[in-house]
């Protein structure tokens, strides 16, 4: 079976999402493919020919794709549909916009979000925010998935050897333009795909205090995120969210400051290999599922924490 | 303008979900329903469009059993205009759903479609792109901010980097998200006066549309339970675990 995986990039380089991706293409399938939808996107193209258990890679380039317009993008993936059994986008903002249209374009009935492949039909996916697993078998010809990129090993960015083939542009409908994006700019290691996470919660009581979690983060080469309720008291930007609603991540040392532990929030860290807590309120849910909890007020633990760091390297 | 708000009735959304015991699914019986949380953003921002003078209309459609019809009614004691409730047993996937709206977006020939980003039962965040397909008409999603303007609408959106921002042209399909407005309280005259709303009944089979299942769920289990950890009293405590213990530092 030929499995189709929608490469994320920006043309340039392959986001770190696509390559979990063809891990869980891999285990559906021998014949992997990677479409690279872009502007200019030779680059990108030429380093998905590289990674591991990837056979072809068909690149579309033209301007209608340089900005990811979900209208002009799905038409592509309906045309090349037809060739394989699965096609596979990873569980992001860019596969949940894009993968929904072009299944209705196909008539098939898309599987958000997977974790685990029991079979070439049948997957395993959370339901309720994580509080309940569910079972789904497809019946659809062609199946249609999103997958959770925290449930899958990412494939080895090197030592694949990919044809490439380019591929016929579907046109601009015109229905949408790109207008401008404001990207947070960080040196630290992105979200989703961090080692380490230390997070801040509404306990943080500010965006300066925000600094404080940032040195222990560069400390330990850790990404910096946050509760929906720091956010949403404006402490940091959206794009730092962990939860449900925000992003989904499973580092394998996640750290929640001042973090009370709401349901919306643990569904999005509660795969974290370890897990610790700080938090002064010893009643805390964030303690149900933490490995190590310290209830502590964290202006003062945090600076204490940063001291034993320094003294333990 | 007349404008569209699906609206699904789940389990509200603060209540912890129980799997039932012969594992088909999770247990709705004697359980508190509400409206989805991003389709109250959806019927809260429509209805600071019609205060703002860009919209007529606001028809609230639900699809799924008769008691959806509780729903509605939340939407039009929050402003809604007037209702539509689908009925269906047969349980509904977010294709089915995107078909029976597209033939009531054609039935009311309205040109703006603004609805939640995913329901927090199925979190299947699949509809509103789904639909947008079907009617061939632009796509928003993920949207923090919407600006009326001649063309159609710019929309700002919330991407894993940050923010982007997207000139629709109209008729569009918007799909809302967290940050876009706090929705408002019903009042309980506006309660009182919802009761009196038109809701007008249909079927799939009124709307020409086939909903049978493509997906069979064939288990529904409780996610693997995390043991217990244990408290530390002291950053060097902490730091200690984290190294020779977990040696995740």
């Amino acid at each position: 079976m030929s499995v189709l995986v929608i490469a994320e990039h920006d043309n340039a380089e392959i986001r770190a999402a696509t390559l979990n991706t063809v891990t869980a293409a891999q285990q559906l399938g021998d014949d992997i493919h990677v479409l690279v939808a872009g502007a200019d996107c030779a680059a990108a193209a030429n380093v998905a020919c590289q990674i591991s258990g990837v056979t072809k890679v068909h690149v579309a380039d033209a301007p209608e794709y340089a900005h990811d317009l979900v209208e002009n993008i799905a038409p592509l993936i309906q045309q090349l549909a037809g060739d394989f059994s699965h096609v596979l986008a990873p569980a992001s903002t860019y596969g949940k916009n894009i993968l929904p249209r072009a299944a209705a374009l196909l008539d098939v009935q898309q599987i958000s979000d997977i974790t685990e492949i029991q079979s070439a039909d049948t997957f395993v996916r959370p339901i309720y925010a994580g509080n309940a697993m569910a079972t789904v078998q497809s019946t659809d010809a062609i199946k249609l998935i999103t997958v959770r990129t925290t449930a899958f090993e990412a494939a080895a960015e090197t030592g694949g050897s990919a044809t490439l083939e380019e591929v016929a542009a579907t046109g601009d409908t015109g229905l949408s333009q790109f207008v401008g994006q404001e990207l947070t700019r960080s040196e630290r290691p992105e979200l989703t795909t961090a080692g380490i996470i230390i997070s801040g919660g509404r306990g943080m009581q500010s965006s300066e205090n925000f600094a404080m979690l940032e040195r222990i983060a560069d400390k330990l080469g850790a990404a910096v995120g946050a509760s929906r309720a720091a956010v949403d008291a404006g402490y940091v930007p959206n794009d730092y969210q962990v939860g449900q609603t925000g992003k989904v991540v499973a580092p394998d040392l996640y750290i929640a400051v001042g973090i009370s532990g709401a349901i919306q929030h643990l569904a999005g860290m509660k795969d974290s290999k370890v897990i610790v807590a700080i938090n002064k309120d010893e009643e805390a849910p964030i303690f149900q599922v933490a490995d190590f909890g310290w209830a502590a007020d964290l202006f003062k633990a945090i600076p204490e924490f940063e001291a034993a760091l320094d003294d333990a390297a | 303008m007349k404008v569209l708000v699906p609206v699904k009735r789940v389990i509200d959304a603060n209540i912890k979900v129980r799997v039932k015991a012969d594992q088909s699914g999770v247990e709705l019986n004697n359980v508190k329903m509400a409206m989805n949380p991003f389709c109250e953003i959806a019927v809260e921002e429509a209805i600071r469009m019609k205060e703002a003078g860009s919209v007529e209309e606001i028809i609230v459609v639900a699809a799924g059993p008769e008691k959806s019809q509780e729903t509605l009614r939340t939407g039009l004691a929050m402003g809604a205009d007037r209702g539509v409730l689908i009925t269906s047993d047969t349980p509904l996937e977010p294709l089915s759903v995107a078909k029976l709206l597209k033939a009531v977006v054609e039935k009311e020939g309205t040109e703006l479609v603004l609805m939640g980003k995913q329901a927090i039962d199925g979190d299947n965040n699949q509809t509103g792109q789904m639909l947008s397909a079907l009617l061939g008409w632009s796509l928003g999603t993920f949207v923090s901010t919407i600006e009326c303007n001649d063309g159609g609408y710019k929309v700002v959106r919330e991407v894993d980097g940050g923010l982007e921002s997207v000139q629709l042209t109209k008729p569009s399909v918007i799909t809302v998200d967290l940050r876009l407005n706090e929705p408002r309280y019903a009042s309980l005259p506006n309660i009182m006066k919802a009761k009196k709303k038109q809701i007008d009944y249909y079927t799939p089979d009124d709307l020409g549309v086939d909903v049978t299942p493509r997906v069979h769920v064939l288990k529904v289990v409780e996610p693997p339970p995390r043991e217990a950890g244990i408290m530390v009293q002291s950053a060097a405590e902490l730091v200690d675990k984290l190294k020779n213990e977990a040696k995740v530092i």
